[in-house]
């Protein structure tokens, strides 16, 4: 079992997470202001693809990602678009939103570099791994920490970032606010429209920052529909995380973990069908043992709007 | 004179909702607006706090003409209005409720220990006693609307507009809230009181104005007038003062013995041994403040919930935990007291909603066919008679007025023709020309024969139309009075938790 548990167990779980925590953090702004976000795989789908589109045409990683962060924003304003504005049922236009986005980028990436299923270019830089001065000279932590992509630690840097908003500031109140009771909020002249794009496009710019982890740092390439359903175990992460950004870290440590070990277990000769299977398991056993109250509230605004 | 409307006119369409309306308030008065349902009352003060536009007229604030465009620009002028429908986060504390977008920062940061020192001395240069810390959603009804008054008060305002701020309340409450508004004038504050609940009128305000059908009637000062004369201003007639007739006594129709019902999570218990018979003939009511049982009681009765000791006896059918539908073939008519939640189906039109359990009827079907012909007469026939306001029959029911909504119930399960009616909180919300229907209706249901249970809130309704009063408190029956021992004092000792001595 040795091999199985060990520090580096630690690093690949800050890594597979990395994903998770991000686009899990973008659902949770957008469960606070009662906006419930069922699109993030399509987003972070779309942040891989621009990711690496991007990075092939420019040769510049740090300009790929930020093309990635516009373009997914765009997107994510189309979808912010039909469920504030036309008032259209939140989960129909989430998950239209998700199959719009497979068949975008699966369109894409044979029209415009001409192969199916998967691209990549040897030539091409991924996302660099970082080196973090004080903590690498610590002699445990800097093993356990060091050595990722700039995104991993963007998404802690969220995370600290998320939770002082909602627990300090007055514009965090009012984001709750606009999710308890918008009625209230509207007539206290607080401007609900507006709040609930803000986090919409935030969420955007979370699943892009997502999907360029995906696609531009745990490996350099892009395969039609790399994301695999990690949205929508993002999404679990957010209600497992009651829509608190610690929560939401944690969640997605969790499912993180489980990836990681599942990667482990498969050079242990167990069945990779069953390894593959671990993450998604896990993600059911947690749904059943925590219930998020805001998630089913946004639920049921989402329901009470489509009529 | 603090403020001061000219010939306030506000049309939408053809529909004229205010016409030329004069109303004046001075400082340091309780200025009191009556009406029924749809008399303009609450077109004219959204018009006063910026939500909507008058289409002519003019608004006058300490001698300067004002157009006040959003709700923003009347409190900035000093004007707050405490809604109907509360305005409410219930996860905040009390104080960040009252603070709401009015918050104590420091550069980007909230406040939030400055929030509760501002709002607890608030509270108590108004008497108001209240916890800063405590959550919203804990807190009663009654505090609740002390938060929104202080939320008016937190943001300056001198003239407080309150939306029939006591069809919420329990009667307590009720009295102390008239209170604290006498305290705040006191202070300095002026306040329009809109209702259509004339004795609170009589016991608080200083003038009154009485819209009918969008005008002026009379404004008048109160202690010159009386409900009386205030209840003719609104509803353009005498009232008929409705005697009951001398009760005959029937064989007995429902019958409750030794009910018990316990909360199945808690184990609490919600009712406790309720005995009690209704006869034919007669009117019973359940007085009670509301949340001490009524509502367990009615849907042991109607087959909603299930009871875990006693018997509910229906004309001699056994009927103890039977479906709704048994019961309601063995002769119950319903009046629920939620008018939404067990009344109607909101998105289903008029003719949907008054079939819902008629459609089987032998006039209404044949062999599962709809006979639309019968049932659009019936429907239209009986709107009339009950006298509906809809534009058609065909309108979804949510767009009907409240007590519209309550009159398409009560014609519905009256015109059933039961035995037995059990009429839940019959004329919650609803103007005074519809309450004198309803209620000529359920007199005329017991003059007729038939066995009528009134569960209400409202003492004044129990005492006017009840043979028989059970006060409930607590999931037991407190005590039980004939109709000539009742009295409002009475019942309300016992509904409070008193003694009966």
């Amino acid at each position: 079992m040795e091999s199985l548990f060990d520090l580096s167990l630690i690093n690949s779980t800050l890594r597979m997470m990395a994903p998770l925590l991000l686009a899990g953090l973008g659902g949770a702004i957008c469960s606070r202001v009662g906006v419930f976000n069922v699109g993030l795989d399509g987003l972070m789908l779309m942040g891989a693809f621009l990711g690496i589109a991007a990075n092939a045409y420019t040769n510049n990683v740090w300009l790929a990602i930020l093309i990635a962060i516009i373009g997914t924003t765009i997107f994510s304003a189309l979808y912010g678009y039909m469920m504030i504005d036309l008032q259209a049922n939140m989960i129909v236009t989430g998950i239209a939103m998700n199959f719009l986005s497979i068949g975008m980028t699966t369109f894409a990436l044979r029209t415009i570099f001409d192969v199916q299923g998967a691209y990549y270019n040897n030539e091409m830089q991924g996302l660099p791994v970082w080196e973090i001065p004080v903590i690498d000279s610590i002699p445990l932590v800097g093993n356990l920490l060091s050595g990722q992509s700039p995104i991993v630690y963007l998404g802690i840097v969220c995370t600290i970032l998320m939770y002082i908003f909602f627990k300090k500031s007055v514009a965090g109140s009012h984001f709750d606010a606009v999710g308890i009771n918008p009625t209230a909020a509207k007539s206290q002249g607080i401007k609900v429209r507006r709040i609930q794009y803000l986090a919409v496009l935030i969420s955007g710019i979370l699943c892009a920052l997502a999907g360029a982890q995906l696609s531009l740092g745990q490996v350099t390439m892009f395969s039609e529909n790399m994301t695999a359903g990690r949205g929508f175990i993002a999404l679990v992460a957010t209600m497992l995380g009651q829509s608190n950004p610690i929560g939401v870290f944690l969640s997605s440590g969790l499912f993180g973990f489980t990836e990681a070990i599942s990667i482990r277990l498969q050079g242990l000769n167990v069945p990779t069908n069953f390894t593959l299977m671990l993450p998604y398991v896990i993600t059911i056993l947690a749904m059943f043992i925590f219930k998020d109250k805001n998630q089913l509230s946004a639920l049921k605004n989402s329901a009470g709007s489509s009529r | 004179m603090l403020l001061e409307l000219k010939g306030i006119t506000k049309k939408y369409g053809d529909f004229t909702a205010n016409d030329h309306i004069d109303f004046s308030l001075n400082k340091q008065e309780i200025h009191a607006i009556v009406g029924e349902n749809g008399a303009g009352k609450t077109t004219l003060m959204r018009m006063l706090y910026g939500m909507e536009k008058p289409t002519s007229g003019e608004i006058v604030i300490a001698g300067k003409s004002k157009t006040i465009d959003n709700p923003n620009d009347a409190i900035a002028l000093g004007i707050g209005m405490v809604h109907q429908h509360f305005m409410l986060f219930p996860p905040f504390t009390i104080a960040e409720n009252v603070v709401f977008h009015h918050e104590p920062r420091k550069s980007w940061r909230y406040d939030r220990k400055k929030a509760a020192e501002e709002v607890s001395q608030l509270a108590k240069k108004f008497g108001m006693n209240i916890d800063p810390l405590q959550i919203v959603g804990d807190a009663p009804v009654g505090i609740q609307q002390r938060v929104e008054i202080l939320k008016v008060l937190y943001q300056g305002a001198d003239v407080i507009i309150l939306d029939e701020p006591t069809a919420v309340l329990t009667p307590l409450e009720v009295k102390d809230l008239l209170a604290s508004l006498r305290e705040l004038v006191k202070m300095g504050k002026s306040i329009i009181l809109i209702t259509h609940k004339l004795n609170e009128v009589m016991a608080v305000s200083d003038r009154v104005t009485v819209l009918r059908d969008g005008k002026v009637t009379g404004t008048l000062e109160t202690r010159e007038t009386n409900p009386e004369e205030l209840s003719r201003l609104m509803v353009g007639r005498e009232l008929k003062n409705n005697p009951l007739p001398e009760k005959v006594k029937g064989k007995e129709v429902l019958s409750i013995k030794n009910v018990s019902m316990t909360d199945k999570d808690s184990g609490k218990s919600l009712l406790e041994n309720i005995s009690f018979q209704v006869q034919q003939g007669e009117i019973v009511g359940i007085a009670g403040v509301s949340g001490n049982g009524q509502s367990e009681l009615i849907q042991a009765i109607t087959g909603l919930a299930s009871v875990q000791n006693g018997s509910v006896t229906l004309n001699g059918t056994e009927l103890t935990n039977q479906s709704v539908k048994q019961i309601r073939e063995a002769g119950l008519a319903h009046i629920p007291e939620d008018r939404y939640l067990w009344g109607a189906a909101k998105e289903a039109s008029l003719v949907d909603n008054m079939m819902m359990t008629d459609y089987v009827k032998q006039e209404f079907q044949k062999s599962g066919v709809l006979k639309l012909k019968n049932i659009r007469k019936y429907v239209t026939d009986s709107i009339k008679k009950f006298n509906v306001k809809t534009t058609s029959i065909d309108t979804s029911a949510q767009f009907l007025s409240g007590g519209n909504l309550q009159k398409l119930i009560a014609a519905r399960e009256i015109q059933k023709n039961t035995p037995f009616l059990l009429a839940a909180e019959p004329t919650r919300g609803v103007d005074i020309g519809a309450m004198e229907f309803i209620h000529e209706q359920l007199i005329e249901k017991r003059n007729n024969g038939d066995a009528v249970l009134l569960i209400s809130s409202e003492l004044s309704e129990i005492l006017a139309l009840s043979d028989r009063v059970l006060v409930m408190y607590e999931g037991k029956i407190a005590g039980e009075f004939e109709r000539n021992e009742a009295s409002e004092e009475k019942l309300s000792i016992l509904m409070a938790g008193g003694r009966n001595e």
